[in-house]
């Protein structure tokens, strides 16, 4: 299979029988685990499109996962309560209402955020994009009405077109179509013209520079998508968990979404869903055997990232004889910097002998 | 009436600390012209090329392109203008093939790239003028949908020179288009910017003598940033000054 939307179909499909086989394994703790992947998968997908679509490498995108996980708490906290949120939003429960929110809460946090990180590049973009993040976390921190360190419970959420969410199965297949809905769109953006633009930003400022191309405009839209996409997650998540608090915010988070993404495959379609496959399961395993997992987990980490180039999608590839696709960056390999050589401080070519006219 | 000149800079000054790499450069390009830019390693010809697409800012003076005054104007809003140049080092998408290097800059030209559905690849509309760029410029058909990152120097040279047409350009700014090329390819390079300049008028910057020679129908000498002669290649190859700065470290070799 030569191509990557054939691995991605396939494995949607195989996925999506998890909550047939499971029962038949005796672990229905599997349907939970699978759901948290696919959630997980949203996220991480999304952060590829900066990371490997863009070049972009922030450090901050758990902000817009706990922005739309707080967006359904918080809705449901008035709910709750019966008093309206800011005294004109009615809380609610319905993941019809609060996902389409959390989406739109995310993408505005995004718009924002991005439209100031966006000013600078490299190191400071990092730095100031993981700044913004830790400011929103500290934020729902000290936020006590809306449980503070301790964070919201969800108990009763509304059936979503008669279906039961607390039905773990159910939960899991709406998770995975979004999951599917989500892949074809980013590979639909990423083969557009806007991706084209996009991969061209990752390539070389200079030269989208050079063929009239204002990258800005085009670097915050991928920023604003990829926070839609965060924001979805973690409104997911929140169903899923019944439970929201600041640790979704939590620079460790945009870490652990990070690790998903380069474990999976940098600017691969498939990789970052395969990447979240890999941490949530290791990680449910390995703290299954012991109290000090990490341990275990770390050196994991470094050795298929050194030796997997692609990350799993690249090992993939590599065991179907795939072609390495474009877009496909070795793991760990951060996106090349922005720091172009200065033009006058590469060597003059100098002058050929015999090149001088004669007269 | 005199014909204006396609693009006109008046008394550039560009200073890199206590290195004055431009020095009161004043030079203007003529519709039709192929004006070409020499002096020797480090006159600051790169630098210049730099300033004209703003990519460098400059310290004083003014930089016209079609009578408007494009001094403050950031680079992408020039080449939308019609300024369009080639890097020395080439500075192409490493990933993409030749074709998508190429098809990118159509795409520039033909507006804003907020286009999220359809795939690009497969657009007649990029891909049919990118090829006729690719045509012109002499590179192997063979080669199109080779990744950039396999191409030889040689071919590296003709796609950014290919990309540089794609932009739709009033006036080429060409930065050693033939640096590092064997004989027989800076011959073939030499024979498409002739071509060339039938149509599109352009300021070469260029090592290579022979080639200047041949093509340019003006030349500036430049030293330490500072034009010091600038006139027909007749008049260059005879002004003492130039003789004495510059081409005649050659003549003795």
């Amino acid at each position: 299979m030569r191509d990557e939307r054939a691995w991605a179909v396939l494995l949607l499909v195989l996925a999506a029988f998890v909550p047939v086989v499971a029962p038949m394994l005796d672990s229905p703790a599997t349907v939970t685990l699978a759901t948290r992947i696919a959630i997980y998968a949203i996220a991480a997908s999304s952060l590829n499109l900066l990371l490997g679509g863009g070049g972009l490498v922030s450090f901050g995108h758990a902000a817009y996962y706990g922005l739309g996980g707080y967006v359904v708490g918080i809705l449901y906290a008035h709910y709750v309560s019966g008093e309206a949120f800011l005294g004109i939003v009615p809380g609610t429960n319905d993941l019809l209402v609060t996902l389409p929110l959390a989406i739109l809460v995310g993408g505005v946090g995004a718009l924002v955020i991005g439209a100031l990180s966006l000013r600078t590049s490299g190191v400071q973009f990092i730095m100031i994009t993981l700044a913004f993040a830790q400011m929103l976390f500290f934020l729902f921190v000290s936020l006590k009405a809306y449980g503070g360190d301790d964070g919201l419970a969800i108990r009763r959420v509304a059936p979503v077109f008669g279906m039961n969410l607390r039905d773990p199965a159910t939960l899991y297949w709406i998770c995975l179509g979004l999951l599917a809905t989500w892949l074809f769109l980013m590979d639909r953006v990423s083969r557009s013209r806007f991706g084209r633009v996009l991969a061209g930003i990752r390539q070389g400022e200079r030269r989208m520079a050079a063929i009239g191309v204002r990258t800005y405009p085009y670097k915050l839209a991928a920023f604003v998508i990829a926070g839609m996409g965060a924001a979805m997650a973690g409104a997911l998540m929140v169903n899923q968990a019944r439970f929201v608090s600041p640790d979704m915010m939590h620079w460790t988070k945009s870490g652990e979404l990070m690790v998903m993404v380069i474990l999976g495959g940098l600017g691969t379609l498939v990789g970052p869903a395969l990447g979240a496959a890999a941490l949530v399961t290791l990680e449910y395993t390995l703290s299954g055997l012991t109290e000090h997992w990490q341990f275990i987990l770390g050196p994991i980490l470094v050795l298929v990232v050194l030796f997997a180039r692609g990350g799993l999608m690249g090992a993939v590839r590599q065991i179907a004889g795939m072609r390495r696709a474009p877009e496909a960056l070795p793991a760990g390999e951060l996106p090349p910097g922005r720091v172009q050589p200065e033009d006058r401080a590469a060597p003059d070519m100098p002058l050929r002998p015999g090149a001088a006219p004669h007269g | 009436m005199a014909e204006e000149p396609v693009l006109s800079v008046q008394r550039l000054v560009k200073r890199f600390g206590g290195l004055v790499a431009t020095d009161d450069l004043s030079l203007q390009v003529m519709p039709g012209e192929l004006h070409a830019l020499i002096g020797p390693n480090g006159a600051g010809k790169t630098t210049a090329i730099g300033q004209i697409m703003g990519e460098i800012t400059p310290d004083a003076g003014v930089i016209r392109f079609m009578g408007e005054d494009i001094t403050g104007m950031p680079t992408p809003a020039r080449v939308r203008r019609g300024l369009s140049r080639t890097f020395q080092i080439t500075q192409l998408l490493e990933d993409d093939t030749a074709e998508g290097n190429v098809a990118l800059a159509v795409q520039a030209r033909a507006g804003h790239g907020f286009r999220f559905w359809r795939d690009a690849a497969r657009d007649a509309r990029l891909r049919d003028p990118a090829r006729a760029a690719l045509a012109q410029v002499g590179l192997a058909e063979a080669r199109w949908d080779v990744p950039v990152a396999d191409l030889s120097h040689g071919e590296r040279k003709q796609l950014e020179l290919a990309v540089a047409l794609a932009t739709g350009p009033r006036l080429l700014l060409l930065d050693e288009p033939m640096a590092g090329l064997g004989a027989s390819e800076s011959l073939r390079m030499t024979e498409v910017l002739r071509a060339l300049k039938e149509r599109i008028p352009i300021l070469l910057v260029e090592h290579d003598m022979d080639a200047v020679f041949s093509l340019a129908d003006r030349i500036s000498v430049l030293v330490y940033g500072h034009c010091i002669a600038s006139g027909s290649p007749h008049q260059i190859r005879h002004d003492p000054q130039v003789r004495a700065a510059y081409l005649s470290e050659e003549e003795g070799v």
